[in-house]
């Protein structure tokens, strides 16, 4: 109970501060962002449009962690486990691809400009939807799980390309992709320009999104776990 | 030797009915010819022609090399396999077919594209080769093991485009950077970091699939 009200206080405090904080030239306060020239006002974004993405690759990490248990153990309770961390996952996905989509209007002038992070977000979808195509093609329990687990294990290993390397050799928007002109050598935004108290919010927004993904997901898995020692109970009798 | 047997006795059967082959074919000329009908009289942006040959590559792809593991699911003769080798020396076998399969339908592919596609000229010769060689092994590799979890499903036909596509996604817009490269004339040692990743690539999905057979075959 104790962490809940610790999250509860935690997100509270990222979203606010997150969505209040004055972005200034020269911070003097605590309270004050630094100006990143290219990002402006827009750089607020950082703090909820990264962790949905971040939990994107953290669902298909925990739903691949569960496959390969699944694959070494043949225990159906972690193919559940890894089907509610996919599930998650997509939502995130979606979250992080219309969250984007709408602050590129405002930064680029266009909804898709078919930047390779917006690419690699629009695979990640694409990879999560064809799992669900094919779990919901294999009627065996036994067989659904192992496929669904192999093929989860393989778009995984794709997914470095998509994450950390697409990004950084090809032209792109975002901040900090190749040829950034704002950024010596291309790397993620979060090195050079932030200064230590944005810097201390996006953490504690990343910790607090993950502690809230892994509350949703074990709410999750335990009701479909229940659901399903119910249902055997009632074809027993 | 046992994958080389695997691998004589596909090629007997598609010898015999040449429906891969035959399908094959025909598909490519439709696809190429939709593309130039299409088309008509425009003038086509040189590193658009690049692109559409990849699109051509990839659903021709699709369109035959789920064959060889449907196939044995289709007449029956699984289980017999599974009795007779090692879930490995299958793969191989089958990997040693598509591969095949895969470069006989690209060479083709690309011979037809640039004989129809004015715009399609390859000024870094060396550099599209060896983009084009280890694009195809990759496309095999992935489309074998995909082809394998697609025959133990249920709905083979509309899925396996559906699942292999994320899959080659880095493999086809790596080749397309590259094809277009070697359509400007870039030197080799300027595109060496998108080479790699192709080799990468290719090392990943090899080293993926063989681990991950075992699973797909035994059930």
């Amino acid at each position: 109970m104790v962490w809940k009200i610790f999250l509860f206080l935690l997100l509270a405090f990222v979203s606010v501060a997150g969505i209040s904080f004055p972005i200034v030239e020269n911070p003097q306060t605590w309270y004050q962002f630094p100006l990143i020239p290219g990002l402006e006002e827009n750089a607020k974004i950082i703090f909820f449009h990264v962790p949905t993405a971040w939990l994107t690759v953290i669902g298909f990490l925990i739903s691949t962690i569960y496959s390969i248990k699944y694959l070494r153990k043949k225990n159906l309770d972690d193919d559940t486990k890894s089907y509610v961390a996919a599930q998650l996952g997509l939502i995130f996905c979606i979250l992080a691809t219309v969250t984007g989509a709408v602050w590129a209007k405002f930064a680029w002038g266009s909804y898709w400009s078919w930047d390779p992070r917006q690419t690699s977000i629009f695979a990640l979808m694409l990879i999560y939807g064809a799992w669900f195509a094919l779990r919901s093609s294999i009627e065996s329990e036994e067989k659904k799980a192992a496929l669904s687990a192999v093929y989860s294990i393989l778009a995984f290993v794709t997914v470095p390309f998509f994450v950390f390397i697409m990004p950084r050799i090809m032209d792109g928007l975002h901040p900090g992709s190749a040829d950034d002109k704002f950024t010596p050598s291309g790397g993620p935004v979060v090195n050079f320009k932030m200064n230590s108290n944005m810097l201390l919010i996006f953490f504690l927004s990343l910790i607090a999104f993950t502690i809230l993904f892994y509350w949703m997901w074990n709410i999750g898995y335990r009701s479909l776990l229940i659901k399903e020692k119910l249902n055997k109970k009632i074809i027993r009798g | 030797m046992k994958p080389f047997a695997l691998f004589k006795k596909d090629y007997h059967s598609e010898l015999r009915t040449r429906y891969a082959i035959n399908s094959l074919a025909m598909f490519i000329i439709v696809a190429l010819s939709v593309i130039l009908f299409s088309i008509g009289n425009e003038k086509v942006p040189q590193n658009l022609t690049g692109g559409l040959l990849w699109v051509v590559i990839f659903f021709s792809a699709m369109s035959g090399l789920s064959r060889a593991f449907v196939s044995e699911e289709d007449r029956g003769t699984t289980l017999l396999l599974q009795l007779i080798a090692k879930p490995s020396t299958i793969f191989n076998g089958k990997l040693l077919f598509n591969l095949i399969l895969v470069f006989l339908m690209n060479i083709v592919i690309t011979l037809l594209y640039s004989a129809l596609f004015e715009e399609f000229i390859i000024r870094n010769i060396i550099l599209f080769l060896s983009t084009f060689f280890l694009a195809n092994i990759g496309l095999a590799v992935a489309s074998t093991i995909i082809a394998a979890i697609i025959s133990k499903a249920g709905a083979k036909g509309t899925l396996y485009p559906v699942l292999s596509f994320p899959i080659l996604l880095p493999l086809i817009l790596i080749s397309v950077m590259l094809t277009s490269y070697s359509m400007l004339g870039t030197s080799f040692d300027q595109a060496l970091v998108e080479i790699m990743v192709l080799v990468c690539y290719d090392i990943i999905m090899l080293t993926a699939s063989y681990m991950l057979f075992d699973f797909i075959w035994k059930d």
